[in-house]
């Protein structure tokens, strides 16, 4: 394990121009936090974007200001490991929409409230903009690569596809080219527990005091089974009580897993905008590769040079292999050199964000090309 | 770069330099390594085995997990130079379908395949009453993944039924090169290079 201290850095970039977004409208005045880790080499050619997923953020490989916790990527992102910010400069940079700096619904319009649902709804495509005014504002014209998890693989992607001369290699793993119906019935789940909170009141709950906690719990409750494998789930916690001998008969979390799921969601909270989950999770629904570019994935690949490398995990029932198969076989067919793999991790859909060494080894060995 | 297996020597040396070769049932990948690093050779790999996959994509190959009897469909006709399949032919469902699918991704295809019909399997056929279990065929019936043993005359009759050429033609026994003559009963190793 590297034991040198990571070289991070914090950033705010104000756009300058309007943001155009696929909605139609476009967006004043766009914030875009970002941090880095390592030094940018004289050419400028050692860029790595890392994009997150729906409720990641830009502290990858540094402490969460709020939480205080370790980076998401601490096993993937530092000196000497797989992600190397001795040989590559680092850039994460919060979506838009999100609420960790990037302007999203809980930021101020030009009348100096918050936006609510005032907020434009947004896409993939739109986050990948404002990913892309970053690199212009920084001078980087080419990435060394683009790497994603989950919907990260989805900015990923769409970078590849729109922007296809920004990034030499592109790493996409456990996500889609688009959302299925389950993936969007379940991210419904979550927008109907947020909205049906009282103190949800249409959006407008920023300054009211609590927000839709209770909503935002349930939505991240549903969302984080769908995050595990079946197998995975009941090796951790099968049907052991919680700190009880027997059943209570009542509706209190008697089981590990009751618990486990309640502190997810709760904990959730403290660090999360209820508006934004509804914002981010709508953009990955309206997410379709194929249907941006005539329907034909192939097609949206077309005008790329760059290696792809696409991996999925087994127990993976969000985004399963097939997802990434057809991937692969669009990119075979627009002639990029491709790589795929399904790697074997009992970890379900979060397998990206654990130890799965197999990982760690295709991760280093594309970026190291 | 540790050396080449003999088989896949024979193929190293004999591919086109800066061809598209897409090899069928890549393993680790050396093969491939071998054609890009000495042969300027655009190679991509199609493998069964994540770990082997794992591999592949660790020295920069571009390799897709996938089934040679059934992932072939996803390339499109004439994508490659040559097609190889080595040592995979015999562990296949349908060899005369992953033959035909071969040639139809590559313009040429090589194909190498142990031997069934080398003396020592048949001697141990004859005197053992048993399945072999030989240096290129380790591994006992019950558990081999060789579901479709085949000799050089097998091979040469399906090539011939199938109106296909051979363009070139190696025999390995041991880890040296053998002349044609007998190969049907000399040669432990068979490489075969075949074009429409």
């Amino acid at each position: 394990m590297a034991t040198a201290a990571i070289q991070t850095s914090s950033h705010v970039l104000e756009l300058a121009h309007p943001l155009p977004l696929d909605g139609g409208q476009s967006l004043d005045g766009v914030r875009i936090s970002y941090e880095t880790y390592g030094q940018l080499n004289a050419d400028k050619s050692n860029a790595v974007l890392i994009c997150h997923a729906l409720t990641g953020d830009q502290h990858v490989a540094s402490p969460h200001p709020i939480t205080g916790k370790p980076g998401w990527w601490i096993r993937m992102v530092g000196p000497g490991l797989p992600i190397d910010t001795d040989r590559f400069f680092v850039i994460c940079a919060n979506v838009l929409g999100s609420c960790m700096g990037s302007t999203g619904p809980a930021s101020m319009a030009a009348d100096g409230q918050p936006y609510g649902m005032r907020f434009p709804v947004i896409t993939i495509r739109d986050m990948v903009r404002g990913h892309v005014a970053l690199l212009d504002a920084l001078g980087i014209a080419t990435l060394h690569a683009v790497v994603g998890g989950s919907m990260g693989g989805m900015q990923a992607l769409s970078l590849a596809a729109n922007w296809p001369q920004r990034a030499r290699a592109v790493l996409v793993i456990a996500s889609t080219a688009r959302h299925s119906a389950q993936n969007i019935a379940f991210h419904e789940v979550g927008r109907q527990a947020i909205m049906a909170d009282p103190k949800w009141q249409g959006g407008d709950y920023y300054g009211a005091g609590k927000g839709p906690e209770a909503g935002l719990a349930v939505a991240r409750m549903a969302a984080h089974i769908t995050y595990l494998s079946e197998e995975g789930m009941h090796e951790k916690f099968g049907r052991r009580l919680q700190n009880r001998t027997a059943k209570t008969f009542g509706f209190d979390a008697d089981f590990q897993i009751e618990s486990y799921l309640r502190h997810q969601g709760l904990s959730f909270t403290d660090r999360f905008d209820a508006n934004s989950y509804l914002y981010i999770t709508r953009a990955m629904d309206y997410f379709d590769l194929a249907e941006e570019h005539g329907g034909r994935l192939a097609d949206a690949f077309a005008g790329s040079d760059a290696r792809f490398c696409l991996v999925s995990f087994d127990t993976d029932w969000l985004y399963p292999t097939s997802e990434s198969r057809t991937i692969a076989h669009a990119l075979n067919a627009a002639g990029a050199p491709v790589s795929f793999v399904e790697l074997s991790a009992p970890f379900g859909h979060d397998s990206f964000l654990l130890d799965v060494p197999a990982l760690d080894r295709v991760i280093a060995g594309f970026l190291g090309q | 770069m540790s050396a080449l297996r003999p088989d896949l020597a024979v193929i190293a040396a004999n591919v086109a330099p800066r061809s598209r070769v897409l090899d069928v049932g890549c393993g680790d990948g050396a093969l491939m390594a071998a054609l890009r690093d000495t042969r300027a050779v655009d190679a991509r790999g199609l493998e069964l085995d994540p770990l082997n996959v794992a591999e592949c994509v660790a020295r920069g190959l571009s390799v897709i997990q996938g089934d040679a009897d059934t992932d072939l469909g996803y390339y499109t006709d004439g994508g490659f130079d040559y097609a190889i399949l080595s040592q995979t032919l015999q562990t296949t469902k349908r060899p005369d379908l992953v033959l035909d699918e071969l040639l139809r991704v590559g313009r040429k295809a090589f194909v190498s395949f142990p031997n069934f019909a080398h003396w020592r399997v048949r001697a141990s056929l004859l005197w053992h009453g048993r399945m072999p279990v030989t240096r290129l065929l380790p591994v006992a019936w019950y558990e081999t993944p060789n579901i479709h043993h085949v000799t050089v005359r097998d091979f040469r009759e399906l090539v011939a039924a199938k109106g296909l050429t051979v363009e070139g033609a190696w025999f390995l026994s041991g880890d040296k090169r053998i002349s044609d003559a007998a190969a049907n009963w000399r040669a432990e190793h068979a490489v075969f290079l075949l074009s429409r």
